[in-house]
């Protein structure tokens, strides 16, 4: 039996769905940068799945697309994790809940 | 593509997945975060995707675990545990996966089973990178630049 596109559709909810969890309930800054590298993995499997199932287009937009979004993806963690490094050498600390305040 | 194997590597993509988002040591939930990626690059190897499996595994694991890994040693003093999923994310995460599952059995027009289509090889991509994506892969040759420099200002020592 084939799977059909809703099992996909399934799998990258479940998957988003994890990524928010660590985003919301982590207080790690690092923590969260990887649940919404898991939100973006989950976007970029459905565009996959999307290209797989309809019909066939040319270019293959759904690979374009999802090659841009990883790209998009690098950039966003690297930006990520140089600002936890920099908010790291202010506070001393990564944890969300003691950065309250805006003036150094 | 049989939906056995599709239903296993999903099983153990998420299992990975969930131990990223609970485990309490950091360097643990980085690994299994790279492991649940190796698992998302199987799903689009079984979709035909290869050329897009074969970047997720060398830009995710070979760049962005790696930097990770490095700026949890760097933040060292601070890597003790981090407490327990809290209620409140994880009631609205369960909720949003409800929602989401709801709405995908629901609509009948998401049922459908993949039709036959033609290989997608790497040079067919790289024909459309060059011809109708030539200006998104421009600006994305930008962003990243701009974004690597930002991140070198960023982490720059501040001059005495």
């Amino acid at each position: 039996m084939t799977p059909t596109l809703q099992l996909f559709l399934i799998i990258s909810a479940a998957l988003f769905s994890i990524g928010l969890l660590a985003a919301l309930s982590r207080r790690h800054a690092i923590f969260i940068l990887i649940g919404i590298e898991m939100m973006l993995a989950a976007a970029n499997l459905n565009f996959i799945a999307f290209w797989r199932f309809s019909p066939q287009s040319q270019p293959p937009t759904g690979v374009m697309i999802a090659i841009f979004s990883i790209a998009i993806a690098a950039a966003e963690a690297a930006i990520g994790l140089a600002l936890v490094i920099a908010v790291y050498r202010h506070y001393r600390t990564t944890n969300v809940d003691h950065l309250n305040q805006l003036k150094g | 593509m049989s939906s056995a194997a599709v239903v296993i590597i999903a099983i153990l993509t998420l299992a990975a997945a969930l131990a990223a988002a609970t485990l309490q040591k950091l360097m643990h939930a980085t690994l299994s975060f790279a492991v649940a990626l190796v698992g998302v690059a199987a799903l689009f190897f079984l979709l035909g995707a290869e050329f897009v499996g074969l970047v997720l595994v060398f830009v995710y694991i070979g760049a962005v675990a790696v930097l990770i890994v490095f700026t949890i040693l760097l933040t060292r003093r601070d890597v003790g545990k981090d407490r327990a999923a809290n209620w409140g994310g994880a009631f609205l995460a369960v909720a949003v996966f409800g929602g989401l599952t709801w709405a995908i059995l629901k609509t009948q027009s998401v049922a459908v089973v993949a039709p036959h289509i033609r290989l997608v090889t790497v040079k067919r991509i790289g024909e459309a990178l060059m011809t109708s994506y030539v200006w998104p892969l421009q600006c994305v040759g930008l962003l990243l630049t701009a974004a690597l420099i930002g991140a070198l200002v960023l982490v720059m020592e501040e001059k005495p």
